[in-house]
């Protein structure tokens, strides 16, 4: 099982017994509380970074240590260690409960290992365990692939990402669960230069997968070509234009518009505390019944997934909007205790220096009936958006932008010319309202995504089939 | 070799690295202590403490680099990690570049720059839960309309760098820094808008109050209420200060060695040459006293300086480390910056826009219609070929004067034309960050809604 699998990375290694974590779960609750809980972490993150056709640098960063959470009410204390040893955690465990001061009288029932429900992705040497000269090869054959597409491809940057990270958490409520999270991302950047005019196209890919992915489903030749073709595209790009138009969004990363346009408005942590601009909306209709949005952390080795959350909770397969209709919020452990609702398996940290927070793993929109080909042709005059960069929401107001990379022009139902990159704007609880085509070719993300939240990065997936959305708003500079 | 936090387990561990084979090694320790309580609505809702320490070792093999780190100091722990470096340096390509900087070029005496505050690290949780709580109920005085929060806090970092070379250069510093925030959440019975506030500084003394802070934040939140989009149209755009922050570390992207070097900037190419409006004079300098920016010796060991930017419109230097400086032909401007493991980046020091003649009222009042920016969402920024486009919110200027909330719409440009279009440059300057400016007054941008 993977959850034993990693109990004993930890208690093999570190010489911790089931009695030294009851006695640590004791320590943490000794001036009172409602709950406490550890996580324990151990990972080794590797990269290897390419550019001007060498290798420039390669690294490798192991980093141990406990987080100790105690919890009162709504009210949390946290200490962590980059120690793992039984009397640096309890010094941890002690100031964490500094938060309970006035607190009575808890006591943690004693752990034992819970069974696992997921084994989402079996790898049996993950990509960090590899060979550095195979996983060096890989990415200079993207850097090959993506300069023999066109001579104008003046640079290209690729990076492999891996890492292994071993987890524990046990908590007060009698839980002991493990786990070991393999992630690996290839990452490709080229710069195309025609006398003068610069632009630039990025691909990658990933998951929690072994190396065999890099040689079979995505190929760093694939990553390569793809970056270079945007770069490319983009050299003929006409002014975006300015104002509200239909747009069109193609399959996949495009799906980065429900992450930010609903996914964190829909975090429950924004909700309880009435601050989303999605608060107290369950119910009601937030999305043309066409849309049907889940977040599901249980798919087979994408990078958003995980067999438990770092809470220790199975992760699950949430429906948050279903046919336009709001269902539910994604859930931790504190927020589904203060608000009442079931844990979705949600809880998630950068490390173990964080505490944990209601976050999205994988978060897609499902296939309606429409062909890409016939809601493409519907459009008089609009935008067709395939790749984007960053997004961000201001989950009080609902406003998010998100700005596309590649886009092109569709006049009279086809797709013209491609325009610059420009940001889209629209407001969470409108924007999807306002989706008049749902696509029948369902696509989710390579596998690159990062999200950003208060200050901690963790790994998620987005999906996306073609929509067409009318009203949103297109920043360009064309009026 | 003792794997104990300080200069001597620094510099012996470049030492080691070279004994065992590397023809130049960089040692790089790093301790914390941080603080963080987060309060909402008059109540504790997390209090943080922790304490870390991490080493970051960096080996050269001839012209090839790797870097590992650890926050394990057992000598076996160490010891494995000095053996795997040198192993995964043998892997990589030899590049002529890549390398420690001359030893002519590193610090040797380091100024004191008063960049630590004794106060902070003794300042009790009663008493730094107390300022976060201080600076949310100002805010909570204003109005009623102020009817929740997402969040604030006081936060604090002590921390200790200590830099060690096989060339020579050992140097430590002990930094301190602490920030106090509130996010109010105001609502006119038909929806909800949410701004922040903050100060951030090296000191507690400098640090404006509670009541200042948490009155500010209100002020930016309550005029947010009722905000409407505006037409597509090409206006004058303001940036109040914050935001024309923003602007600059797009600027700082465009002058960063490592942009520049890639060919991958606007501004490759231009030293001399005019690249913005006159108005326009940025400085990035690490040494100014007690500032966020601060510190004697940058990531590589060279001394920090002051190094004049743009000057009246004209670009004068770019920020560079050792290995982009030997990319471009230029000398280091003493900007390297690291983690714990790659190979250095760079990093501004404290970057400042220079503070011009107007205030922030006459500024407005220059503009017939226009935009006043208060925030911008989205990473439509291209610093490759400058194109612009953000997500934008702030206050309509009809005739001279501050109207109504605008939210919902877009501004776009490129940055050479709005860098060239720079008609003011306001007088109205505070050191809460390491990346400064004042208000700032593009003269045409394309607003979409």
């Amino acid at each position: 099982m993977t959850d034993n699998k990693g109990i004993g990375f930890f208690s093999e290694r570190y010489g911790l017994t089931e009695r030294d974590i009851d006695r640590l779960l004791a320590a943490a609750l000794e001036k009172g509380g409602d709950f406490a809980d550890l996580y324990f972490e151990y990972r080794i993150s590797n990269s290897i970074s390419l550019e001007e056709q060498m290798i420039k640098s390669v690294t490798k960063s192991r980093s141990q240590g406990v987080g100790v959470r105690v919890i009162i009410g709504d009210k949390t204390g946290y200490a962590y260690t980059d120690l793992i040893a039984f009397d640096s955690i309890v010094a941890a465990a002690r100031t964490a409960a500094h938060i309970a001061r006035n607190g009575g009288l808890t006591t943690a029932a004693g752990v034992s290992v819970s069974p696992s429900s997921h084994d989402l992705y079996p790898v049996e040497i993950p990509v960090s365990a590899e060979d550095l000269d195979r996983k060096i090869e890989l990415v200079m054959e993207s850097d090959r692939a993506a300069r023999a597409y066109d001579r104008r491809i003046r640079e290209v940057q690729s990076t492999m990402a891996d890492e292994i990270k071993h987890v524990m958490i046990a908590s007060s409520d009698g839980k002991l669960v493990g786990d070991v999270q393999p992630l690996a991302r290839l990452g490709v950047m080229c710069i195309a230069d025609d006398d003068g005019n610069l632009q630039i196209g990025r691909s990658g890919g990933g998951g929690r997968i072994g190396i065999d992915f890099f040689e079979g489903q995505l190929k760093p030749s694939e990553c390569g070509i793809e970056a270079a073709c945007q770069a490319i595209g983009q050299l003929d790009a006409i002014d975006a234009p300015a104002g509200k138009m239909e747009v069109v969004l193609g399959p996949g990363w495009p799906g980065i518009l429900l992450h930010e346009a609903v996914g964190h408005g829909l975090e429950a942590d924004f909700n309880r505390k009435g601050t989303s601009a999605f608060s107290g909306l369950i119910g009601e209709r937030v999305a043309s019944e066409l849309c049907t949005v889940v977040d599901d952390g249980t798919i087979p080795n994408r990078r958003g997934s995980l067999n438990i959350d770092d809470e220790g909770e199975a992760t699950t397969c949430t429906v948050l909007i279903e046919n336009g209709v709001l269902r539910a919020y994604l859930n931790d452990n504190l927020n589904s205790r203060l608000m009442k609702s079931p844990r979705t398996g949600n809880g998630r940290r950068q490390s173990y220096k964080f505490l944990p927070l209601p976050r999205m793993t994988n978060t897609f929109m499902l296939s309606g009936s429409d062909s890409s080909e016939d809601i493409i042709r519907s459009v008089k005059r609009g935008l067709y958006a395939v790749q984007f960069g960053g997004g961000q929401v201001d989950i009080t107001s609902g406003e998010f932008a998100f700005s596309a990379s590649e886009a092109f022009l569709i006049e009279d139902g086809k797709i013209t010319v491609p325009v610059k990159g420009a940001t889209l704007r629209g407001n969470g609880p409108e924007s999807l309202k306002n989706v008049t085509a749902v696509g029948n070719d369902l696509q989710l993300d390579k596998g690159v995504g990062v999200c950003g939240k208060d200050g901690q990065n963790v790994p998620v997936g987005v999906g996306l089939p073609t929509i067409k959305i009318s009203g949103m708003t297109v920043g360009g500079t064309k009026l | 070799m003792n794997p104990l936090f300080g200069k001597q387990f620094a510099v012996d561990l470049a030492r080691e690295a070279v004994i065992r084979g590397a023809s130049a090694a960089e040692a790089l320790l790093r301790h914390r202590v941080e603080f963080s309580v987060s309060v909402r609505l008059g109540e504790v809702e997390t209090l943080k403490e922790s304490t870390d320490q991490a080493f970051g070792l960096r080996v050269l093999l001839d012209g090839k680099q790797a870097s590992v780190s650890g926050s394990d100091f057992s000598i076996e722990a160490v010891e494995s990690l000095i053996t795997e470096v040198i192993d995964m340096a043998r892997a990589t390509s030899a590049d002529d570049s890549a390398g420690l900087p001359d030893p002519s070029e590193m610090a040797t005496s380091f100024a004191d720059l008063d960049i630590y505050d004794p106060e902070i690290a003794e300042l009790p949780t009663e008493q730094k839960i107390n300022l976060a709580l201080r600076a949310e109920q100002a805010a909570r005085e204003v109005s009623p309309k102020i009817v929740n929060f997402d969040g604030g806090g006081f936060d604090s970092r002590v921390g200790t760098m200590v830099l060690a070379n096989s060339q020579g250069f050992v140097g430590e510093y002990r930094g301190s820094s602490c920030t106090i925030a509130t996010v109010p959440v105001a609502s006119d019975g038909d929806r909800m808008q949410r701004d922040y506030w903050f100060d951030s500084r090296r000191k507690l003394r400098d640090m404006d109050s509670p009541e200042k802070i948490g009155a500010e934040a209100a002020r930016r939140t309550l005029r947010k209420l009722g905000a409407s989009a505006v037409g597509n149209q090409n206006v004058p755009v303001i940036f109040e200060p914050n935001v024309a922050s923003e602007l600059l570390e797009d600027i700082f992207q465009a002058v960063s060695g490592e942009s520049v070097f890639r060919k991958a900037s606007f501004l490759v190419g231009q030293l001399g040459e005019r690249v913005a409006s006159r108005c326009l004079n940025i400085v990035d300098d690490g040494t100014r006293p007690a500032l966020l920016g601060s510190r004697p010796f940058d990531s590589e060991g060279l001394p920090t300086r002051r190094t004049v930017v743009i000057n009246e419109g004209v670009l004068e230097s770019y920020l560079l480390n050792t290995y982009t400086a030997r990319k471009l032909g230029l000398r280091s401007t003493g900007n390297a910056s690291r983690g714990l493991v790659g190979a250095p980046g760079v990093g501004a020091g404290n970057l400042i826009l220079m503070p011009g003649s107007h205030s922030p009222e006459q500024i407005i009042s220059s503009v017939k219609s226009g935009l006043y920016v208060t925030e911008l969402i989205g990473f439509g920024v291209n610093v490759v070929n400058g194109d612009y486009s953000r997500s934008a919110s702030g206050t309509w200027i009809e005739n001279g004067e501050l109207t109504f909330p605008v939210q919902g719409v877009t501004i776009a440009g490129n940055l050479k034309e709005m860098l060239n279009a720079i008609e003011m440059v306001g007088n109205d300057i505070e050191f809460r960050g390491s990346i400064t400016a004042p208000t700032v007054l593009i003269g045409r941008m394309t607003i979409s809604a």
